[in-house]
Order: structure tokens, then sequence, then C-alpha cells
């Protein structure tokens, strides 16, 4: 197995996702198969290489600092699963 | 032939004939929805209504002699991943099951502007990510060729409604295959334009430097004429290419004698189904016959394009879908009677109750790949590899005009044959991935059938080359006729349609959602 569950339940937390000990294992295996299957990338020499992260060759994209159309407070919020007036309203934080 | 097999330049040609009127098109089209829809669920929201309001609109204005853009008064149809002002916009999950954009698309708002009318919303594999539709957190779609059978994915329920005469035309999207696999599956033509062509603003974002959004039609015409509605420069999208649009049907001359065509033997080895196979080598032997040089040639690093992608495009995906917290928009899980959740069991809940299990897998691959200790090995590793299989490509594109191959290795495959297996579901994208890391176009054309099923040829060209894969898609499409032949919406299972009928009752519910 490449990953314990350990590892999954690290991963798990940095994604925000509960997991059930029965996930945890099913994640595991598929997740160690995928990622055996991933590592033949580490046969192949690319110290040559750059990172390609955009195929385009756009740099610094910018535009008029002009004012332009936008959404409405109330279309913003219209989706909140909660709101208090004018905010999003979110559970207790500490 | 009926009007629900017509494509969508016969039937603009109906309407500027003055021989049909556009409500009595959409209502033909709203009748073979409401015949077949039970069986194939390409839908996940119809809207029925708002169609025959804009049709009417669109027959008025012809009536007063208005000159109409050429495809104004022909339905559409949207896979549920672009965004629709006021028409609930669901990307195949729970988490968006209720989500109603406050905006339209690019993409949406440009066909509007030319007066298509927009049937509905179709179904997809949840937040584009599968090969069968299978994912979808609502319902699988089925392919009208063989009801038994996937339509393939991500984008199974724009290609199966095209393919059973439920829209004429539609949009998907393709982040690694989503247009073409199914396209080829369903024996529709499917383009994948170059990135950046088409504008992605108000496209719910997989990974964002791979999407994008393309025609999907039952001829290549069809095709040339949808792209010329979406491609160009959007403001609204900084990753969108600012480059003169052509008008694509100019390239449709029928001819390519002289044209150069490359063909990665790479892309004929293990894995590649006998039957597809054969199809696609007669295809090659007919492109030769029309007057094209088809020549073997090799793609070094085909091998490692499918373990590429499937770092990069989680990677991305984990960062993309970090937004869905709960508190903007989409689904929150709320606490056991009594309880109350603190913010971080609240986004720990809704997260693991809102995604399906294939979302999941590829949060948790991406996060890893992108996390401390495994950046450099994973993630980074994969991103140089994408600038060898790019190089690969720019060395081939000195030879060759474009390259061809399969669109996917194996005919339609059965519902839940590979649903349990995730690596095998991802090798159904391996000829089409290499496509969507290099950035440039793709084209899926019908050419022909193995055992009574679909298969589809792959055309990839240099960046921007949209007009020279229609130029030969067109040609070899006249020559063979293969998109003339419809779907029978037949079944070659059996005992399934019970299920099949409880599954649509259980849908009839959610269509009268927003």
């Amino acid at each position: 197995m490449k990953l314990s569950i350990k590892e999954v339940e690290h991963v798990a937390l940095l994604a925000r996702l509960a997991m059930s000990e029965e996930e945890k294992e099913q994640f595991r295996a598929q997740l160690s198969s995928i990622l055996e299957y991933a590592d033949r990338i580490n046969q192949l020499d690319t110290t040559a290489a750059l990172p390609t992260y955009h195929v385009l060759p756009l740099q610094n994209v910018s535009r008029p600092d002009q004012r332009g159309a936008t959404l409405t407070q109330e279309e913003v919020l219209q989706n909140a699963p909660d709101r208090d007036g004018s905010f999003f309203k979110v559970p207790r934080i500490l | 032939m009926e009007i629900y097999d017509l494509t969508a330049h016969e039937l603009a040609d109906l309407l500027r004939r003055g021989e049909m009127t556009s409500v009595e098109i959409a209502g033909a089209i709203f009748r073979r929805i409401h015949d077949v829809d039970g069986d194939v669920q390409a839908y996940v929201t119809i809207t029925e209504d708002q169609a025959m309001e804009t049709a009417r609109k669109i027959d008025g204005e012809r009536l007063q002699g208005r000159d109409l853009p050429y495809l104004a008064g022909v339905p559409a149809g949207l896979k549920d991943v672009l965004c629709t002002r006021g028409i609930r916009t669901t990307c195949g999950s729970r988490m968006l099951e209720h989500f109603v954009p406050p905006y339209d698309a690019t993409v949406v708002a440009k066909l509007s502007a030319s007066g298509a009318v927009f049937t509905g919303k179709l179904n997809m594999d949840e937040f584009a990510m599968g090969s069968s539709t299978e994912n979808s957190a609502f319902f699988p779609t089925r392919n009208p060729w063989d009801l038994g059978c996937v339509p393939g994915g991500s984008s199974g329920g724009p290609a199966a409604a095209v393919a059973a005469g439920e829209a004429p035309y539609a949009l998907g999207t393709d982040t690694g295959g989503s247009i073409r696999q199914p396209a080829s599956l369903c024996g529709i033509v499917g383009l994948k334009p170059t990135y950046g062509l088409v504008s992605r603003y108000g496209l719910v974002a997989f990974a964002s430097s791979l999407d994008q959004v393309g025609p999907m039609t039952k001829d290549v015409r069809d095709c040339a004429l949808v792209l010329n509605l979406i491609a160009g420069h959007d403001p609204l999208d900084s990753t969108s290419a600012p480059v003169p649009v052509p008008d694509y049907t100019s390239f449709l001359t029928g001819e390519i004698r002289g044209l150069r065509v490359g063909v990665p033997r790479e892309f004929f080895g293990d894995g590649l189904d006998a039957g597809v196979s054969a199809v696609v080598k007669d295809s090659l032997a007919k492109l030769a016959e029309l007057g094209a040089i088809v020549e073997e040639c090799s793609f070094s690093h085909a091998e490692y394009a499918l373990p590429c992608y499937y770092l990069i495009a989680p990677a991305e995906a984990s960062s993309n879908l970090a937004r869905y917290d709960g508190v903007h928009y989409g689904y929150r899980a709320m606490p056991p009677d009594g309880g109350e959740y603190d913010l971080m069991e609240m986004y720990m809940n809704t997260r693991s109750q809102g995604f399906g299990a294939e979302v999941k897998r590829r949060i948790m691959l991406g996060t890893y790949a992108l996390s401390s200790g495994y950046y450099d090995a994973y993630y980074l590793k994969a991103l140089k590899l994408r600038t060898l299989i790019r190089d690969d490509f720019s060395r081939l594109f000195e030879q060759f005009d474009a390259i061809a191959s399969p669109t996917s290795p194996t005919p339609p495959f059965r519902l839940g044959e590979k649903s349990n297996d995730p690596l095998s579901m991802y090798l159904s994208d391996v000829y089409t991935i290499p496509v969507n890391l290099a950035g440039i176009p793709g084209i899926s054309v019908p050419c022909g059938f193995t055992d009574g099923l679909p298969v589809g040829l792959q055309l990839m060209g240099p960046v921007f080359s949209e007009g020279t894969l229609l130029r030969i898609a067109y040609a070899f499409e006249q020559h063979t006729g293969h998109h003339r032949a419809r779907a029978p919406l037949g079944c070659s299972g059996s005992g399934e349609s019970g299920a099949r009928q409880a599954e649509t009752a259980g849908r009839q519910g959610r269509r009268d959602a927003p």
C-alpha cells in the first residue's frame, strides 16, 4: 500500500472531508493503486524541462480600470444557505 | 425523416424558407423529449415554458422581416455545468442541486443573442469528473444506440440528447475528453477547441488550465456553425485568447488532397478494442483515398499522458472545489436535532455529504499531490511532463497538418461495467487527454460501427487549427455518410426497464424545481 490510514486522515482533513472508517479504507486502497500507476512518471528524466502551468503565452492580463456592470447585493446573497440581512451567516468559529 | 432527426442547419433552412415556425420545431423536439427521455434520461431540467416563449418571440421577429442570425429559432441543449441566469445549474451534484445562477455563462449569452431556443440542462458526471455519466448524483444517462450501455462522459447528457433527437445540438465541456469521448460513444460530432478560443466565464470550474466549452452536433457543418457563435475573446475570462475568429464554414470544401495526416503507432497499442481498431484503420484508408497523405508516426510520451493528467487535473480540482464551503451558495449540512456545528464541523460535513465518491477521490488525490513533501514528486513532475507532451505535438506538427487516432479505446461499455474500478474508467480517456494537456484542438467524428455500436475518429491539430480539423472531418463525413445514421433507442440487455421506470418517476419531481 502506498498510503497509510494516517496519511488518508491527514489529506482528508486538509481537504475538509469527514470520513467513516470504511471510507478511509476504501480511499486508501483506491488512491494507492492510482498513485502506483501515476508513479510511472518518475521513470522519466525531466530535469531539462520547464513546468507548463498554462498553455497560452498570456502574461499580466489587465483591463482598463473602468466601472462595469456587477451583480446586486441581493443577487449575490440569493443562494446563501444562511444569511442575516446583507451578511452571509456562518456557525460559530470558536 | 422526422423533425427531430434533422440537423441544426436543416432546421435553420426550413425556418428561412418559411416552411416551419420555431414554435413548431420546438414543439416537435419537446414531444420527442417526452416520448424518449424516460428511457434515455439525458435531461436534468427541462425548460419547456421558457423555450416556447423564446420560440414565439423569434417567430414574431421573423414575421416582421427582421434579419435574424442563421441559427435563430433552432433549439439547443446545454450541459448542466454552464451557468444559466434564473435556471438551476446542478453540475450533476447534490452540492448544487438547488443552485440558481444570477448570471449567464458567456457562451450561453452568445447563443441567446443568436436566437437559440434552450430546451434545458443536460446530465453529466458530477463536476464533469467521469467518463460514463454514472457519476451524476441524480441518475445515469443511457446510450441511445443501446440503452444498456453508457453514453460516455462527462458530457453524456448532451451526447445522448443529440443522438436521440432530444436536441438538434448541444454545448458540452471537455477537460480530458468529456466532449469527444461521449460524442464517439453516441455517434455524433464533438469538438474540443483550442484552449482560450472559447470563453470559460460561467463554466463551473473543474481544472482551469484544461477546461474548454465546445459544440456537440449531428454533423460537421453544425459543428462549424456553432463554433462560429461561441468562439472569440471575452474580457470576462482572463485566459481567453485575443485572436481573430474566421468563419469556420469557409473550411468545409470537401477537399483534402495533399494534407498530411500523422498516425501515432502508440495510439494503436494494448487496450485498443479490435473492432474499434479495424473501423479506425478503414477510416484512415478512406482519408488516403480522398487524397490525404497518411503516414505512421511516433508520439513518444503517449503512455505518460494519462498519469500526468490524473495528477494535474485533480490538483486543480482540489483547489477549485474548495469554494464549496456551505457559506456562499450550494448545500450546507445541518447538525442533528438540537445540536450545533462549529464552523469546521459544518465544512467537513457539508463537503462529505454534498460531494459524491469520484469527486471526493479526485479532491483527495489532488490535495495529496499538492501537499507538503509530495508537491515536487507529483505535481511539479507532472507539469514538467506536460511540457514534454507539448513538445511531442510541436515536433509532429512540423511534419503533419493533423494527427489521427481512435477517440475512445472501446465502444460504449455497459452500465456498471467500470463503475467500481476508477483506474479502468480513467483509461477511457487515454487518447483524448494529451490534447487537453497540450491545449490544442481535437474533434471526434463518427466513422462507423462495431457490433452495431458507434466508433469515433479523433483528429488533432496545432493551436487554432479548428478550420483544418473541420475541413478534414467534413470531407470524411461527406464521403462516408456515417453522420446520417440515427440511433434505434433499443436495448440489447433485458430486465432493466422496471428499474428505468422507477428512476424516471423519481426524476419527474426534480424537474419542476426552478
